[in-house]
């Protein structure tokens, strides 16, 4: 805990130095495609063209100079599964990023949709020093939250103080300089399987970069494709990626739960496989040209050439009708969605004041999805696609990009969670500072 | 069934399958992507080629002869141009006397290059003339070197130990003389110091008036005033203050009293107050005759 919060601390100086350098990398470690964007930062608009509309979102300080996309390989449900595959992948995807934007990238951040993140939602209480609070009484505030016992292979991802709350007033974005006497804190922790996290840093740094931050996908989807209302009012994100679907609750701007189900696009792919006995390859193939979840009579009638490469005439002229192929990827859809389903009803979602669902990922994309999600998750929901941002190429505007261009906010602009803030003086050095003066008054 | 003919491999399985880079080739495209690199790879590597390759070949003696001497060869012909040649010379101002000197100062060999001129140098010896109080030399169109001569205009006689010398106005020498009757318009000055009171000197010389033709030449005495001498050895002391006036005053009684033409010696002026005038030996004796007639001692 107190390492990785360090470790966290590290990574924020290091993005800090990014900056100033001007130049960063994104690294989305997805299941089906490792995405890279790089970043060039000039200072606040310096791109703007005219007066009048100012930043949106304050992205409008950043600009990608390079993207390029990859097939992963070795990547499974989200979760590195092969190093030397996935090191190879990603070191194509940041060469070729790297070759278009014609600059070294010596600083990444990273996101990662598996690890099996788990949220806890703790509350610490600490009497104010003085009259006002100050930047360590928050400190001591996020100190004085008991830690639950997450098990000692789990490492802490995000950790967001999602309300204050002062005497009998709540829900204050930030206390400080406010009189009062009794401080209590919200903070809502993430925690994911230490061991992938340092399979994807190991793999970081096989490729000579240095990680200048680490983000769960689900929350840095949830940042791009959500608009600010529902941010603001309550919505989850379902971020349906090729290996893990990661669904992130925002509430007030912050995330207060993020859960991952393992199941996504690949497995859809994998059944279609499975059931009309063709290759992955081709299975994604028809997926995306063909897929659906709502049949017609229509579909009864549209007939798709499977294809084959065997050699053999009657295997490599099967067709197979749109109808059954719908039938074959419905269940799995129905399945992951009924899985999101009860992920969102364990987290109290019908709680929230508005319950907009928000689709992005690249399984998104299957025609007639908000449909079926609307059956099974509620009547609001749409489909959602990141946020634009300077220089983005248009391939990579689709809703399979959140993650990444969520990843390139996070990187502008990172909201603030524990390891910003000041530690507390009593935990810094105060115990050796002590021990030094004891020392003094011994001793003369 | 297995095809009898062998079949050139189907497209996508001549796809490479993995894409990725290797590791030090990943490394090298990084490396050239530093700033550092890629500036050195596109300005310090060529410079540093042609450098090695200038050095190579001026290490050679034959390449460094060649050289200069080419680059010897390229400057003569440019030089031996004709229209940087110089055929003839023409002096300007002075005297036939100081042109004549002046062209034999000169003595370059006609025709020569324009570049091969020492056109300050010429100068400079042309100046070191007595004559001559500056020289203007340039080349003009048409290849002509031209000395333009101002020369120096004696106004005063110097009688000194080495001889009669023609100065100019500044006192400078003009050039020796060899009788004062070759130059009778100037005035004559002699004596310790007479050529720094030039200016003095030319002031009662100016005054003379009348007896301008009498006037031998200036003496300086003492190297603080002067004495006017006249012919039948007469004398005139002027003093060290205002000697103009008084020698006014000396001509004014001259033309009165007709002072000068009686048998005088010397007219003393040193004192304003008191103007004392020595006789000659003749009219002493005189004098002391008819005093003694008069009153009847003596002789």
């Amino acid at each position: 805990m107190r390492q990785l919060y360090e470790t966290q601390r590290a990574m924020r100086n290091m993005r800090k130095a990014a900056m100033q350098r001007g130049v960063i990398a994104i690294l989305d470690v997805g299941t089906s495609k490792i995405a890279c964007l790089v970043l060039r930062f000039d200072g606040p608009e310096r791109f703007r063209e005219q007066d009048g509309v100012g930043s949106m979102a304050g992205q409008s300080q950043f600009r990608v100079i390079g993207a390029a996309t990859t097939r992963s390989r070795g990547v499974r449900f989200g979760e590195v599964d092969a190093m030397q595959e996935t090191e190879r992948a990603i070191r194509t995807a940041l060469q070729a990023a790297q070759k278009m934007a014609a600059v070294r990238v010596d600083h990444v951040i990273a996101c990662l949709s598996g690890a099996r993140p788990k949220s806890y939602g703790l509350d610490g209480a600490v009497d104010v020093a003085g009259q006002v609070v100050t930047d360590q009484d928050i400190g001591r505030v996020l100190a004085a939250c008991d830690m639950p016992d997450y098990g000692y292979d789990r490492e802490v991802l995000h950790a967001h103080p999602v309300n204050f709350a002062l005497d009998h007033r709540s829900g204050m974005a930030d206390p400080r300089g406010q009189i009062g006497n009794r401080l209590t804190t919200d903070l809502h922790l993430l925690t994911v399987d230490a061991s992938v996290l340092q399979n994807v840093l190991h793999c970081i740094k096989r490729c000579d970069l240095e990680c200048a931050g680490l983000a769960s996908s689900a929350y840095v989807s949830g940042i791009s494709s959500l608009v600010e209302d529902e941010q603001e009012l309550g919505a989850a994100c379902i971020d349906m990626g090729g290996g893990a679907t990661s669904l992130s609750v925002f509430m007030k701007k912050h995330m207060i739960y993020a859960d991952s189900v393992r199941m996504g696009g690949d497995h859809v792919t994998n059944d279609i496989s499975m059931g009309l006995q063709v290759p992955m390859a081709t299975a994604e193939r028809i997926k995306t040209f063909y897929g659906g979840v709502f049949a017609t009579g229509m579909d009864d009638r549209e007939m798709i050439e499977i294809g084959g490469d065997t050699g053999d005439w009657e295997r490599d002229r099967r067709t197979v009708s749109r109808a059954e192929l719908i039938g074959i990827m419905r269940p799995r859809v129905e399945e992951i969605l009924e899985e999101v389903r009860q992920r969102l009803d364990a987290a109290g979602f019908e709680h929230l004041p508005s319950q907009q669902i928000v689709l992005t990922g690249g399984a998104s994309q299957i025609p007639g999805l908000d449909g079926l999600a609307s059956r099974i998750l509620g009547s609001q929901v749409r489909l959602g696609r990141p946020l634009r941002v300077q220089g983005l190429p248009q391939a990579a505007t689709g809703p399979a990009f959140s993650a990444a261009v969520g990843l390139t906010l996070f990187a502008a602009h990172p909201q603030d969670e524990w390891w910003d803030f000041e530690i507390p003086a009593e935990r810094m050095s105060g115990r050796s500072f002590k021990k030094a003066v004891k020392w003094f008054k011994d001793n003369w | 069934m297995r095809s009898l003919i062998r079949r050139p491999a189907a497209p996508e399985m001549a796809i490479r399958r993995d894409p990725a880079p290797s590791r030090w080739g990943y490394r090298y495209q990084r490396m050239m992507l530093t700033p550092l690199y890629r500036n050195g790879m596109r300005i310090g590597l060529p410079i540093l080629l042609v450098a090695l390759i200038a050095l190579s070949w001026f290490s050679h003696e034959a390449n460094r002869k060649m050289l200069s001497d080419t680059y010897a060869e390229a400057v003569q012909a440019i030089h031996q141009r004709p229209e940087f040649m110089v055929a003839s010379l023409k002096v300007e101002g002075g005297t036939e006397a100081l042109q004549t000197e002046v062209s034999a100062l000169v003595n370059v060999s006609f025709p020569v290059s324009s570049f091969d001129l020492d056109l300050a140098a010429l100068r400079d010896k042309i100046e070191a003339v007595p004559a001559v109080q500056g020289a203007v030399v340039g080349v003009q169109p048409g290849g002509v070197l031209t000395v333009q001569v101002t020369p120096r205009v004696p106004v005063a006689i110097w009688r000194s130990e080495i001889g009669l010398q023609m100065i100019d106005a500044a006192g400078a020498t003009v050039g020796p003389l060899t009788a004062r009757s070759d130059r009778l318009d100037l005035p004559l000055i002699a004596g310790d110091g007479a050529k720094d009171a030039l200016d003095e000197a030319m002031a009662i010389y100016a005054v003379a008036g009348p007896i301008a033709p009498r006037v031998r030449g200036l003496v300086r005495m003492g190297e603080r005033r002067w004495d006017v001498v006249l012919d039948r050895d007469q004398r005139i002391l002027l003093p060290t203050e205002a000697p103009v006036r008084a020698f006014e005053r000396v001509i004014a009684m001259a033309q009165a009293e007709d002072l000068l033409a009686r048998e005088v010696t010397v007219v003393d002026f040193r004192n304003d107050n008191r103007p004392t005038i020595r006789m000659m030996e003749p009219a002493v004796m005189e004098m002391r005759r008819i005093n003694a007639a008069l009153t009847g001692t003596g002789k």
